[in-house]
């Protein structure tokens, strides 16, 4: 399976790739059913979501719950704005740090693969700012910001 | 600072395009403020803004060489930015890992009960 890519993409996006074995239907499923989202969307080793509450439909309310089971934990909400069944999700996100971040907008895309699927997702962030402290400090808390490599200049750099 | 804020000072540095070509011309080797001006056709006093928050976000250091001020690359800001990135990478690859088992069961759910109970295929 090949692996994650993860990009830049002028000042306020950011790229993600990955490709599935399975095809779009299941990988959609697997986005948008709340007892499959609970299994996998998780982060760090150790980390639960006791709540997840995800209406999938336009318009539909998103709050996921995270704890460490000793006392840490952060939640997210967000609102769906599009579905095209096992083809496309648009959503928009903030995390609750506690003050809410500005908003995220996410467009996923799962599109055939051979038997299996690729999916590409597409973070729009308000400013450079804003994607500045998310990859620094937002992603601390979990890893639903942890979408971020700055391609090209870091290699460039860390050859030096 | 702690290593909270000096990344979130590094990664808001390196947000601006022209300070990002200046780290890409420094990659290539140490450069004055002169040097650096030049092809970017910009002032000096601009340059030098730029790169004092490089400085600041210990994503640049300047040498001193008689009367010429050279800078290059810190390599230990940019190697923490370059760590961190790779351990945010690790832990998205771990939930889609995860979600490939769980795809994986959704395809074969017979399979799946076996594994659970222990049982060999």
């Amino acid at each position: 399976m090949s692996k994650l890519t993860l990009k830049t993409e002028g000042n306020t996006h950011v790229l993600v790739t990955r490709r599935f074995a399975a095809p779009p239907e299941a990988v959609y499923r697997a986005h948008t059913d709340a007892k499959l989202i609970q299994q996998w969307l998780l982060g760090p080793e150790g980390w639960t979501m006791p709540v997840c509450i995800n209406d999938a439909r336009p318009g539909g309310k998103i709050r996921y719950e995270w704890t460490n089971g000793k006392g840490r934990g952060f939640h997210i909400t967000g609102e769906y704005l599009e579905l095209e069944p096992y083809v496309r999700i648009v959503h928009v996100e903030r995390m609750h740090l506690p003050d809410p971040t500005p908003d995220n907008h996410v467009e996923t895309r799962f599109d055939s693969d051979g038997t299996g699927t690729l999916m590409t997702m597409r973070m729009t962030l308000p400013d450079a700012q804003t994607r500045a402290t998310m990859l620094a400090s937002g992603m601390e808390r979990g890893m639903e910001a942890s979408y971020v490599r700055l391609e090209g200049m870091i290699e460039v750099a860390a050859e030096n | 600072m702690s290593a909270t804020q000096h990344l979130d000072a590094a990664f808001s540095a390196v947000a601006d395009p022209t300070r990002r070509a200046i780290l890409a011309r420094l990659a290539q080797g140490e450069a004055t403020v002169m040097e650096l001006a030049k092809p970017f056709e910009m002032t000096q006093p601009a340059i030098s803004q730029h790169l004092k928050v490089l400085e600041e976000a210990g994503l640049v250091v300047l040498r001193v060489d008689g009367a010429r001020r050279p800078r290059r690359l810190a390599k230990a800001g940019i190697d923490a930015m370059d760590h961190w990135l790779a351990m945010l990478r690790k832990a998205l690859e771990k939930n889609y890992n995860r979600l490939d088992e769980v795809l994986a069961a959704m395809e074969q759910p017979e399979n799946q009960k076996k594994i659970k109970r222990g049982e060999k295929r």
